[in-house]
């Protein structure tokens, strides 16, 4: 082979494996990325039951109740709407009434949102920032709450 | 008064980077050796300001000197004094100063150890690395300065975040930035090499070592941060892809990659445009990583945006040395020279199809990583990018680089024989068929993924192990003969196999845990028993005790293997007064390399509490690996200093520089 088609050779299988790698990209980029969305938002956008979400908010003060075998309900507010939402597992440890919460899961038919992952702000100043993002929207919103430090 | 020496200290340090940015700069182009020679001691002396500073936040903290913003934001008096040393770099401010100061230890560490590198060359990667230094002193005074006072001292601190109390995290950020700034050499080299517009195998020699070094404790601090979150974060899992974990993941890809093309370079003079690019690549993913990490783009874009000066400093910073650095690639690296000329079936082609995957797989983290923030930023949706979306991009990217991994060290340089190698391989592909078939047979309705690659995974470590003795001859001579052709082997083939055995390890410990792990979520009240597989639980009961600045509620479990009771283990959980936070800090059992994994969730009102019990076949197999791997590379390292004897041992000539911290 002559030096130019070993670069040839080289630029190609170079060009092949970012084809490959862009391709893999695009289709999981389809297929598992989540949208994130306040409870306002699974109102008015009307989600589909079934629809993979993260659903964030603040856990409505005396919505929590405790059921058998680890399972816990409590309701998701952005201070508009409420999503009623259940979970089997343990909470993390900042879970608290009144806190900001991401769920991740999908909406049930039945009209709650079905929850496999809770996650809770990382300490007392942190607010996950798609909660901070919806509060905002609706107005619900402390300037000197959730500010980083 | 303390604090003020360390903010004039890094002023005087943020001068002597500017001169020793320009004045050897001018001396290399006018080849003045008076100018170039201005480069060794500024570096030098630019480590000693730095360190100065450093060591003034380290003992406003260690005296808990409220009266500094950052020592009150992140520290109290009831803290560990381990935690309040550690707690320098737990913030942005003290961790770049961190930054800074171990980028300086690697310039003065060059000025030590190049005395036999060309003097235009040495000059022009001091300034280089000079420039950096510069930017990043530039930043911290005028948008990070952790040498800020308040007016009215506080009496007390706010308290480090007390997830960050841990040994593991104390530790885990200077490996990383020793990685991440080892790389800045490898960048400093490549531009003094873009400057002259000449570059040569005896470049890659210098450039290889320490890059070597930097991935070491990269890998080191990825694996330790691994580990931190396994056992602190109370999940039982150990990869998150989260963000600050890709971060950390996307210049040791890069470094990877580069250790590997620098090795082209240096045996074969080839690939050098390619090398080049792939220092400055990695090096700029090191810069993205460090500002993702603290600058807070991650816990919101808007707060980003709020601290103007902050965003627009990082910004600038980026784009100056990514964004100048490429440019100045893409108009002088046409000039290189191109390097000796190779089949695709060699030992060369072999390298290059890691550096391929190597890269695409980086990039597919970097888009994982940065799509979601940049969609946030241009459009306002808000996605997340999730495990599922690396399982299905990174995942097959990386099969084929384990897949060649053993073919790569068996095949010759210029032209290699593939079937040769393949046929040497027999044994290793047989022995991993069985243990795929194994796993099948075992565990026949599970993942089909499973038996594939535990069969890779074992299909890795014998292929190590058969490049040894491939080269030893074992098999073939006399047991003596081939003890003494291993002491002759040069310690970089050592490395090699014992590295890639480690990629083998690593990835059968990932594949158990994800197979085998089981998971129990269950309420417990005293004198239950929790089974899992053959051991038993007994939840023996809750106690509290205080700690120093935290109340700890420790639950007690005996484990009984066949009625016999073999161990007790005390998961816990800590509640910080200052922060009204609290940890979870699960216990661990380890049995060989797989662990029983107990940590506390909530107290219940009927009195039960909640508890996660894992069962993590093989799970320190994961670290074990990147252990194993830093072994290898070490034993690389060691064989530069016997074969080109030149330069002295970066690391050795250090030492002589420790009392200046």
């Amino acid at each position: 082979m002559t030096r130019k088609q070993r670069r040839l050779v080289l630029i190609g299988s170079g060009v092949g494996v970012l084809a490959l790698a862009a391709v893999l990209v695009l289709s999981a980029l389809r297929d598992s990325i989540v949208f994130f969305n306040s409870p306002t938002d699974v109102v008015e956008k009307e989600i589909a039951a079934g629809t993979r979400i993260r659903l964030g908010g603040l856990v409505k003060p005396g919505t929590l109740t405790r059921g058998d075998e680890l399972a816990v309900r409590f309701e998701v507010t952005d201070g508009k709407s409420a999503i009623p939402v259940a979970y089997k597992g343990i909470l993390p440890d900042l879970f608290r009434e009144g806190q900001g919460i991401v769920a991740e899961g999908v909406l049930d038919p039945a009209g709650f949102f079905k929850a496999e992952t809770v996650l809770a702000k990382h300490d007392e100043t942190y607010m996950p920032k798609e909660v901070a993002d919806a509060l905002k929207k609706q107005g619900h919103w402390k300037d000197d709450y959730g500010k980083k430090k | 008064m303390i604090a003020e020496i360390g903010h004039y200290a890094l002023v005087l340090a943020l001068g002597l980077a500017l001169i020793q940015g320009v004045v050897p700069l001018v001396g290399a182009r006018k080849r003045d050796d008076t100018l170039m020679a201005v480069a060794g001691p500024t570096a030098l002396a630019q480590l000693v300001f730095v360190a100065i500073a450093f060591m003034a936040l380290a003992a406003c903290y260690v005296v808990s000197d409220f009266s500094v913003v950052n020592v009150f934001e992140n520290s109290h008096s009831a803290k560990p004094l381990i935690y309040k040393i550690s707690g320098v770099w737990g913030n942005h401010e003290g961790s770049m100063l961190l930054w800074v100061l171990i980028l300086a230890l690697f310039g003065a560490l060059v000025a030590l150890a190049g005395g036999n590198l060309p003097a235009t060359l040495k000059a022009n990667v001091l300034a280089v690395q000079s420039w950096i230094a510069a930017a990043f002193v530039l930043f911290i005074l005028g948008t990070s300065n952790p040498f800020l006072r308040i007016p009215n001292a506080p009496l007390e601190g706010r308290d480090l975040n007390p997830i960050l109390q841990d040994i593991g995290l104390a530790v885990h950020p200077p490996l990383l930035y020793l990685g991440y700034v080892g790389l800045s050499i490898s960048f400093s080299f490549a531009i003094a090499a873009l400057i002259e517009g000449r570059i040569d195998a005896a470049w890659a020699r210098w450039v290889r070592p320490w890059t070597l070094a930097a991935w070491m404790f990269l890998t080191l601090g990825v694996a330790m941060g691994s580990y931190w979150a396994y056992y602190e974060l109370g999940w039982g899992g150990w990869w998150f892809w989260d963000p600050v974990e890709n971060a950390s993941l996307m210049p040791w890809l890069a470094a990877t990659a580069l250790l590997h093309s620098a090795v082209v370079m240096e045996k074969r003079n080839a690939l050098k445009v390619w090398t080049i690019l792939l220092a400055i690549l990695a090096f700029s993913l090191s810069l993205i990583g460090t500002f993702l990490v603290r600058s807070g783009v991650l816990t919101s874009v808007h707060t980003f945006a709020s601290d103007p000066t902050r965003g627009v400093f990082i910004l600038a910073i980026l784009i100056l040395f990514i964004g100048g650095a490429l440019a100045l690639y893409a108009w002088r690296a046409p000039a290189l020279k191109q390097g000796g000329l190779f089949a695709p079936v060699s030992r060369e082609g072999a390298l290059v199809f890691n550096n391929l995957f190597l890269t695409a797989a980086c990039a597919t983290v970097f888009v994982g990583t940065l799509y979601p923030l940049a969609l946030e930023a241009l459009i306002g949706d808000k996605i997340s990018v999730g495990a599922p979306f690396f399982n299905l991009t990174f995942g097959p990217l990386f099969v084929p680089v384990m897949l060649a991994m053993p073919f790569g060290p068996l095949l010759a340089w210029k032209r290699g024989d593939a079937l040769g190698a393949a046929q040497r391989l027999m044994g290793a592909a047989a022995l991993a068929l069985v243990a795929a078939a194994a796993v099948f047979a075992v565990n026949g309705d599970g993942p089909v993924l499973a038996p594939f690659t535990i069969g890779l995974a074992v299909f890795v470590m014998l292929g190590a192990v058969t490049d040894l003795v491939e080269r030893t001859g074992l098999l073939r001579v006399a047991p003596a003969v081939a003890l003494s052709r291993a002491r002759g082997l040069p310690r970089s083939a050592w490395g090699t196999a014992i590295a890639h055995f480690g990629v083998g390890l690593t990835l059968l410990g990932i594949v158990s845990e994800a197979t085998w792990g089981i998971e129990r979520i269950v309420s417990l009240k005293p004198n239950n028993v929790v089974s899992l597989r053959s051991y038993d639980l007994t939840f023996d009961g809750l106690t509290t005790r205080q700690g120093q600045n935290y109340r700890q509620l420790t639950a007690r479990f005996t484990v009984r293997q066949g009625g016999v009771a073999i161990d007790v283990i005390e998961p816990s959980k800590r509640t910080f007064a200052t922060r009204q936070t609290s940890t979870t800090e699960a216990a661990l059992m380890s049995r060989g390399a797989s662990q029983v994994y107990v940590s506390l969730g909530d107290t219940n009102n009927d009195g039960s509490i909640s508890v996660r019990i894992y069962h993590k076949p093989l799970v320190l197999f994961i670290w074990l690996g990147a252990v194993v791997m830093v072994i290898g590379g070490a034993f690389s390292l060691s064989d530069r200093r016997l074969r080109i004897g030149a330069p002295k041992p970066a690391r050795k000539t250090g030492g002589s520089l420790q009392p200046a911290e």
